[in-house]
């Protein structure tokens, strides 16, 4: 039944936008950890999606699958400050590479995207209700 | 009898089913706009509804000389032909989902999925008030 795959479809995209998310806020959290549970300061973290076929393997009934969530390679924000503990032996301090900008736009999409499958698994619903009666 | 209500009843059934298959279609598109690479997909109703009336499958065969030769895989339940939406403005990371061509089309096929039930229930209506006669 096509219109089932919708809710399958529609929930696979919210658990991966809730994900990616969860994975902005660990960011924006973190924008000013210095360091972390491996010692060296904290890395922003950027998740993956690709397309994965839910349920019965049917060409079009794609839905959204978290592939890796990868820790940003870009270099570290060095900031001067010779009096911080874990500063190097030029004074400087290695700061989280965590871009707030981009984070709050990865934020707003993420939660636009998520309310859009709401949305859509609502209309199947919706449809789906509607094809309970029908004939009535 | 039967077979007199199957034929009244095919036409619409064909275009429920391919309506129900379309709405998946766009769920995808709509479900994927953030992934990476992915290509927009649709089926053109009109042609795929007149195909399913008429019989006729679409998928071209292979004449194959020994067991052992491979024929193209049948991807969908309808045998519907998928296409590729051609984009207006391409991202740089090779989706071609435009959210706002989606949202128009999904909302447009779910009115004419409601439209669909809403004629079928008219039909039973009509069956019903010719076999009551009054």
């Amino acid at each position: 039944m096509s219109l089932s795959n919708v809710f399958s479809i529609a929930g696979s995209a919210m658990t991966a936008q809730s994900l990616r998310l969860n994975t902005t806020a660990s960011n924006m959290a973190n924008a000013d950890s210095v360091t972390s549970s491996t010692g060296q300061p904290y890395r922003a973290k950027q998740v993956i999606f690709s397309a994965e076929n839910v349920g019965v393997p049917m060409q079009s009934a794609v839905g959204v699958k978290v592939k890796s969530v990868i820790e940003d390679p870009s270099p570290l924000k060095l900031v001067y400050d010779p009096k911080h503990p874990l500063a190097d032996a030029k004074g400087y301090v290695a700061m989280p590479n965590v871009n707030v900008v981009e984070e709050m736009v990865n934020m707003l999409s993420a939660s636009r995207s998520y309310q859009t499958n709401v949305d859509m698994a609502n209309t199947a619903k919706t449809l789906l209700l509607k094809t309970l009666t029908m004939g009535q | 009898m039967a077979s007199h209500l199957d034929n009244d009843f095919r036409f619409l059934q064909n275009a429920l089913d391919l309506r129900a298959y379309r709405q998946q279609t766009l769920a995808s598109n709509v479900a994927n706009a953030d992934t990476p690479n992915y290509k927009a997909r649709d089926f053109d109703f009109a042609k795929e509804l007149t195909r399913a009336v008429d019989g006729r499958g679409n998928r071209i065969e292979l004449k194959t000389t020994s067991a052992r030769h491979l024929l193209p895989k049948q991807d969908n339940p309808l045998g519907v032909e998928l296409l590729y939406r051609s984009s207006v403005q391409p991202s740089i990371d090779g989706n071609t989902v435009d959210m706002d061509i989606e949202r128009a089309q999904f909302t447009d096929n779910a009115i004419h999925y409601q439209f669909n039930l809403d004629r079928i229930s008219g039909k039973v209506k009509n069956l019903l008030t010719a076999i009551q006669g009054q």
